[in-house]
């Protein structure tokens, strides 16, 4: 397996979790080095999501240890996690209803100085700028990932967790989001990015995990990614 | 004499401030109720019970207290009554009961109804149920129940007459104070960052705290503001229904059906509806006195029938 080539900013050792009594990761072993894109691939099911919320603190049964920048997280609830640096951008992208888009963008508060400005979200994502009075959930599928990427990129937090950015959207809006993580990678962010959509993350990341069973099973980078092209078919199904 | 509807306008327009006043405190109760279910998903059974507290906290920051401490004496516990003397009037009251009964409640929030997060609406039901029971049975063992009297503030004694009806000062104080509070509950939770912040966790309370705040802290300190809210209710009242420990208890059941009717945890509903009902029972009392101790019922059960969420409720 290939590892992070410097020391990790995130390093996941034996991560266990549970949803009530059903045990859902089984020990999960992965890390991703400082300004990496790292993709977890895998079919439905095969605990990707799980993954992310249990780095995230958000599964309350879990185990094992998950170290970000040097430090155990966890022992920490999710509000700790996050004031340490790492923000989710949920599967389903998680637009709040009753708020408006600019109080969407506005909710998670700043845990780090260093995060975008209001002018640099609206040169990534122009879209939200004219939307800012309609509610959250009126805006198109696209706009709503946008606006679900746009707010946590204003925090400052250095490490992005995207989980199934592309999901159910149109080509163009696919492209747009791959050239928002390319830039997001030159100014420096460290992205842990979930994929169903194969081709989008060739085109963006660094190394790629296989998951399966709530193991990870397989790991290559992405200049190995042409001779590990029939083993992937076979792992996703494809 | 000139009449409106048949009626002389003092009895219809004494009537329809009466029905101000009970509207005022139905919206001030519907309105903690809904804030309290918004973020902490329970209906709290003990809205009543706070309610009568914030008007005995009123009437203690008066005239004292005598509180039974545990004494040790002669080898043995014995509970001693002390007297702690206090002369704090009606303003002070107005502004440290809800404080010091919504400490109360955020302590209940800490030790037991947080415990119940997340299980079936029952549970919740019968915590606070027994909550209120268990406070108010403390009150009628050490008061009775009959009721203690709270003399109205002395620059709101007296009134005014309009020409049309004679308005009483305090009335006119309880309706105003009463719209300004609810109206300013209403603006920071829709118009404001921490509103922003409630309203978010009251639909995905997970990720608002993945956002890095503290979720928990802001259901105590909701539950404590939503308690605080049926306080001032209380201390508003004691002037007026007297002092006395199943004053909440009776009032509850009616706030319930206004509840019902303007919509689970909505809050521009519970002050609308509150105000609305308080009005209408009002003109029944006027129009059609037999009916006026069941109309909130009936339209309780028009409402369900033909809206089951109620008029400002969301489909679920
Ligand atoms: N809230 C939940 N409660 C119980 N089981 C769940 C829950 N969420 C996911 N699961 C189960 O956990 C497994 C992994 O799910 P998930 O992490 O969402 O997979 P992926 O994101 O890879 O599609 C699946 O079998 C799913 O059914
Ligand atoms: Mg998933």
């Amino acid at each position: 397996m290939v590892d992070a080539a410097n020391e990790p900013l995130l390093n996941v050792v034996n991560l266990e979790a549970w949803y009530g009594e059903s045990h859902i990761l089984h020990g999960v072993n992965f890390n991703v080095g400082k300004g990496e894109v790292v993709t977890l691939l895998g079919r439905n099911g095969a605990g990707k999501t799980t993954t992310l919320k249990s780095i995230m603190g958000m599964v309350a049964k879990r185990r094992g240890s998950v170290h970000f920048e040097g430090k155990e997280t966890i022992d920490q609830p999710s509000n700790n996690i996050a004031r340490a640096g790492i923000a989710l951008c949920p599967e389903e992208r998680g637009i709040f209803a009753s708020l408006d888009v600019r109080e969407n963008l506005l909710l998670p508060p700043v845990v780090r100085p260093g995060g975008l400005g209001l002018e640099q979200i609206f040169e990534l994502f122009p879209n939200l700028k004219e939307r800012l009075t309609s509610q959250g959930t009126k805006l198109s599928g696209g706009e709503q990932q946008m606006l679900a990427i746009a707010r946590i990129l204003r925090t400052g937090a250095p490490f992005l967790m995207l989980d199934e950015p592309t999901e159910g959207l149109a080509p163009v809006i696919i492209d747009q989001i791959g050239v928002t993580i390319r830039r997001l990678k030159e100014r420096g962010f460290t992205i842990l990015l979930v994929e169903q959509n194969f081709r989008f993350a060739a085109s963006v990341a660094d190394r790629y995990y296989v998951m399966e069973d709530g193991r990870i099973i397989d790991a290559f980078s992405a200049q190995n990614l042409e001779a590990n092209m029939d083993k992937l078919h076979t792992y996703l199904g494809v | 004499m000139p009449t409106i509807f048949g009626m002389p306008p003092q009895v219809l327009f004494g009537q329809l401030s009466l029905g101000l006043i009970n509207g005022s405190f139905y919206a001030l109760l519907s309105l903690g109720l809904a804030v309290i279910f918004g973020m902490l998903n329970i209906v709290n059974f003990a809205h009543g019970a706070v309610y009568m507290m914030g008007a005995f906290c009123a009437y203690f920051l008066l005239n004292g207290i005598d509180l039974p401490i545990p004494w040790w004496m002669a080898g043995h516990f014995s509970l001693m009554n002390i007297h702690f003397g206090s002369h704090l009037s009606f303003w002070w009251a107005l502004l440290l009961a809800p404080i010091i009964v919504g400490a109360i409640g955020m302590f209940l929030q800490r030790v037991l109804i947080a415990r119940i997060a997340g299980l079936d609406h029952i549970y919740g039901l019968l915590l606070t149920f027994g909550l209120a029971a268990i406070l108010q049975g403390l009150f009628q063992n050490q008061f009775g129940s009959s009721g203690l009297p709270y003399e109205i503030p002395d620059g709101l004694s007296g009134g005014h007459n309009l020409g049309f009806m004679f308005l009483p000062n305090y009335r006119a104080f309880v309706v105003g104070a009463s719209i300004v509070v609810c109206f300013a509950t209403w603006f920071v939770i829709e118009r404001t960052k921490l509103g922003s912040y409630l309203r978010a966790a009251t639909e995905n309370p997970s990720l608002v705290r993945a956002f890095g705040i503290n979720v928990p802290l802001m259901i105590t300190l909701t539950y404590g503001f939503g308690v605080a809210l049926a306080a001032f209710a209380g201390v508003l009242a004691a002037p007026i229904y007297q002092v006395r420990p199943l004053m909440g208890a009776d009032l509850i059941i009616v706030v319930f059906a206004v509840v019902v009717i303007g919509g689970m945890g909505s809050i521009l509903g519970s002050i609308v509806t509150g105000f609305g009902l308080g009005i209408v029972e009002g003109l029944t009392k006027v129009y059609y006195p037999q009916a006026s101790g069941i109309v909130v019922f009936v339209i309780m059960a028009i409402v369900l029938l033909i809206k089951p969420t109620g008029l400002f409720g969301r489909a679920a």
